[in-house]
């Protein structure tokens, strides 16, 4: 028990911390390689001049995903070793394929981030190619473990031990692609939204030239086209849901009766004493209709497992909530933000504000989605198949390697914020970025320059 | 030996292990070498050392990932038995990493060092001296029979005693002094003039360090990990590990005489003929007493994917490390203009 807890918020902090910088690490190099076609079409400074920042905040951001993620692989052992004993020639595969596209991405990464001045213009932009589809696939691979524990399949159970083992058939699980799409909407989102609340800011500080209109413009693209599709894809995800995790889909509910007809609680805090949801809206029949398209449908609830077998409700149906509602906010103040520009191309204080907002509504958002596949999952490690309580290690001390973790990633956070706002401070590249990328970009690290 | 998929699942990990030590070990001997900077050089230096790993080290990075996903997806009982075990070196080999990789983007050089990066600068040279020797550690306890494995597969260790014996030291210090002559060997091939005599230096002193460390091990082994010590003198690994004195001497020899091409390639020969003796050596366990390769290995199926999909994924990664390794160490044309900058 003692380890659990401990074990539980170690792998939560490590995984949420490496999530931001993979979620950069996916979008950060698409957005680079826009950035720098058109320079490279266009001429115009303008757009080399982002590719440049771009790939600078970039290789710091990457060092930092590259080491958290170094981390979490320990981690899975070091936390959990009786599910990696269970589950290792399971999802193995898929972190083998994703060992590929690691060497893929850090490889051309490297030619990427110091052969500007080495490798001939087009040779180079070509090197951001290979970073941008390695990076998804990154993410994509690293699903199929991961949905693998929503819905496991491949083996057969025996006493315990997996036996009839078809690696091929875990690595592509059913609910795979459907999650695998909404992750990687929700990457490029949450990235180009971060994008755009920085030249937000920018904006709204007066630095009202076209450097920071065309970063927010080229953040806004990539933003709007993924905050139209999300919905759609999380709808398809809450359907996944309700089909393989009938459990998971009652507490982001908060559905604790099972019943036909149920209605859609929007907002609220669940009270699982009373099996009440104070100050929520309720939309009749909403529930079963999204669950299932068909408003009659019967949605199980809370009460056909025990007690002990609840993740925690509250949790889980708050952090749905932040989700969808961050989702819809950044859609909204999308729309808003290109209907303003067709109407009169200047931005007004309060769209750059939202869009502000949507920097931190799109990490939130991200986190939130996390918190309800993960914590929804408990009491399960591999759902229906090991209890989490069974998995942990028995190694003494997991509270103290925690304590260190956290204490670790804040000096790590604090740092990257300092470093990336000296980054960020507006001017585009000066004359000593100029002087640095004439040198081949060698400083990614000497960003005092900014 | 027959061939069976264990052990060549085993073979591919050996040779991930391989190519971390020859190329992410270098890039840890170049942080110990920041770390012991010194003289008037002391910044040429440093930017020297960074210029050379700055755009390979994170791809170097990548073998150690490798290596792990191996152990877990073909070695799943010898992978949680060693996360267990080393419940706390390998966090604080963790620690390590993630502070040396952080300090090496967050930290600036010389005049434009500003604030925090002053404190990371040495966070990057003192994490750098650390994880190679808690490496070595590891590799030494898992040799020396202080991992046990129950039938059931439980555990039985003293967590904080069984990494921390006078052969596990011994081994640490070797991987570092090892990591450090790597480093300056390759260290010389990207610098000139004076920068050059400095690195040509640090060789020839970590070389002398290394044949000490070794002349040291052979005592240790013998007195705390006796099989292993019978095994490197059996007509198994010794031919191997023979060849490896030929080649360190060689190497050493190639550095006084000033012909660091040949140097460089002596002593990543002598560092994996080092590599392969001692895995000869402890074949066929994983981790001895108890885990042999076949008897920790995960079902055919999986190894068959694991092996499968290797051959493909060297067709993507060849040309590609290939590219990267001739636009960035082939020819240097800059080592001129570091040393101008000293
Ligand atoms: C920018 C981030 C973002 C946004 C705007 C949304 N999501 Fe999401 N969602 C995620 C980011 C995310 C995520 C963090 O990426 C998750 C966690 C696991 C996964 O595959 O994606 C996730 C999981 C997730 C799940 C759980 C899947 C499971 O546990 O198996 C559901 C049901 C939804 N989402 C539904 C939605 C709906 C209906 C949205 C409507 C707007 C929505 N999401 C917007
Ligand atoms: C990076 C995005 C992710 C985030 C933010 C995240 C978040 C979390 C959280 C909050 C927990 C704790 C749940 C609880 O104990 O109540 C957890 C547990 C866990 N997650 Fe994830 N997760 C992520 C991705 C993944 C992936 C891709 C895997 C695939 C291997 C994974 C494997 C695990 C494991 C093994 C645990 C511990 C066991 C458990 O609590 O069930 N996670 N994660
Ligand atoms: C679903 C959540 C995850 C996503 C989307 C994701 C994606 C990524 C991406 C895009 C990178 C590239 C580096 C960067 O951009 O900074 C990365 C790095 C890494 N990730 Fe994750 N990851 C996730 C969870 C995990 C988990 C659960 C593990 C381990 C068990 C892991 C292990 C790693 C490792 C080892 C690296 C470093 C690779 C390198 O050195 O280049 N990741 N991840």
């Amino acid at each position: 028990m003692e380890n659990l807890i401990a074990a539980r918020l170690q792998m939560a902090i490590s995984l949420g911390f490496h999530m931001v910088f993979a979620a950069l690490g996916i979008g950060m190099p698409l957005l680079m390689l826009v950035a720098e076609g058109l320079g490279l079409r266009t001429k115009k400074a303008v757009y080399l001049d982002l590719a440049h920042k771009w790939a600078k905040a970039t290789g710091i951001l990457f060092a930092i995903g590259a080491v958290s993620g170094t981390a979490l692989s320990f981690e899975l052992g070091l936390l959990w070793p009786p599910f990696m004993k269970l589950a290792g020639p399971l999802i193995g595969p898929a972190f083998a394929l994703e060992g590929y596209a690691f060497f893929i991405e850090a490889i051309f990464l490297g030619l990427y981030l110091y052969g500007w001045k080495r490798l001939k213009p087009t040779a180079h932009w070509l090197c951001g190619i290979p970073v941008a589809v390695s990076g998804a696939m990154s993410g994509v691979l690293v699903m199929s473990a991961n949905s693998w524990m929503q819905d496991p399949t491949g083996f057969d159970l025996v006493n315990g031990q997996a036996t009839n083992i078809d690696p091929v058939k875990a690595l592509i699980n059913p609910s795979w692609a459907v999650l695998a799409v909404h992750l990687t909407l929700a990457s490029y989102m949450a990235t180009a939204f971060m994008v755009a609340g920085v030249y937000a800011w920018g904006l709204l500080k007066g630095r009202r030239d076209t450097y920071h209109k065309v970063g927010l413009a080229l953040a806004m693209i990539l933003g709007t086209i993924t905050a139209v599709a999300q919905p759609i894809s999380g709808d398809a995800a809450a359907r996944l849901v309700a089909q393989t995790q009938p459990v998971k889909l009652a507490a982001m509910e908060s559905q604790f009766k099972t019943e036909k007809g149920a209605p859609l609680r929007i907002g609220g805090i669940p009270d699982i004493n009373n099996e009440t949801v104070p100050f929520s809206l309720e939309i009749p029949y909403g529930l079963s209709f999204l669950a299932t398209h068909d408003p009659n449908a019967e949605i199980q609830g809370l009460d056909a497992v025990p007690r002990t077998d609840w993740p925690v409700v509250g949790l889980v149906h708050i952090s749905f909530q932040v989700m969808v509602g961050s989702g819809l906010a950044i859609l909204l103040f999308a729309l808003i933000y290109w209907f303003v520009r067709w109407r009169k191309r200047e931005h007004g204080k309060w769209i750059l504000r939202a869009l502000v907002l949507s920097g931190v509504l799109g990490v939130a958002a991200l986190e939130a989605g996390w918190i309800v596949t993960e914590v929804g999952r408990q009491p399960w490690i591999i759902y229906n198949v090991m209890r989490t309580a069974d998995a942990v290690t028995p190694a003494p001390g997991v509270w103290y390697t925690f304590a260190g973790f956290i204490g670790l990633y804040i000096v790590l956070a604090v740092t990257l914020v300092w470093l990336l706002l000296r980054l960020a401070t507006g001017r585009p590249v000066d004359d000593e970025d100029q002087k640095t990328s004439a040198s081949g970009g060698k400083e990614v690290g000497g960003v005092a320059v900014a | 030996m027959s061939l069976s998929l264990s052990t060549l699942a085993a073979g591919l990990a050996l040779l991930a292990l391989t190519a971390y030590t020859v190329l992410a070990g270098a890039d840890f001997g170049g942080g110990v070498w920041d770390f012991f900077a010194r003289g008037p050089r002391a910044n040429a230096q440093r930017r020297a050392i960074s210029d050379a790993m700055g755009p390979v080290w994170e791809s170097n990075h990548v073998w150690l990932i490798f290596l792990l996903v191996i152990l877990f997806t073909a070695f799943p009982i010898a992978f949680s038995a060693l996360s267990e075990a080393f419940f706390i070196p390998f966090h604080l080999l963790l620690l390590g990493i993630i502070l040396r990789g952080a300090a090496f983007v967050f930290r600036a050089h010389g005049s434009e060092e500003v604030g925090p990066q002053r404190v990371w600068a040495r966070a990057f040279g003192s994490a750098s001296v650390i994880t190679p020797v808690l490496l070595g550690m590891c590799l030494g306890a898992v040799s020396a029979g202080e991992i046990k494995v129950a039938a059931g597969g439980t555990v039985q260790v003293n967590y904080f005693t069984a990494w921390l014996t006078p052969l596990s030291w011994a081994c640490g210090a070797l991987a570092l002094a090892l990591f450090a002559y790597l480093a300056a060997v390759y260290l010389t091939l990207e610098t000139e003039g004076d920068l050059r005599e400095d690195f040509r230096r640090r060789t020839l002193v970590s070389g002398g360090v290394v044949v000490a460390i070794s002349v040291l091990l052979i005592p240790l082994l013998v007195w705390q990990a006796p099989r292993l010590a019978e095994n490197l003198l059996s007509l198994r690994a010794l031919p191997v590990l023979a060849l490896g004195v030929v080649f360190a001497l060689l190497s050493l020899w190639a550095v006084l005489n000033r012909r660091f091409a040949v140097a460089r390639v002596t002593a990543v020969a002598e560092v994996v003929m080092l590599l392969w003796g001692w895995a000869l050596a402890q074949w066929p366990y994983l981790i001895y007493p108890d885990l042999t390769i076949d008897a920790s290995a995960a079902p055919d199926a999986t190894l068959g994917f694991l092996l499968a999909t290797a051959p493909v994924g060297a067709l993507l990664l060849i040309p590609s490390l290939w590219l990267l390794f001739t636009v960035f160490k082939g020819h240097n044309p800059e080592a001129a203009d570091l040393n101008g900058k000293a």
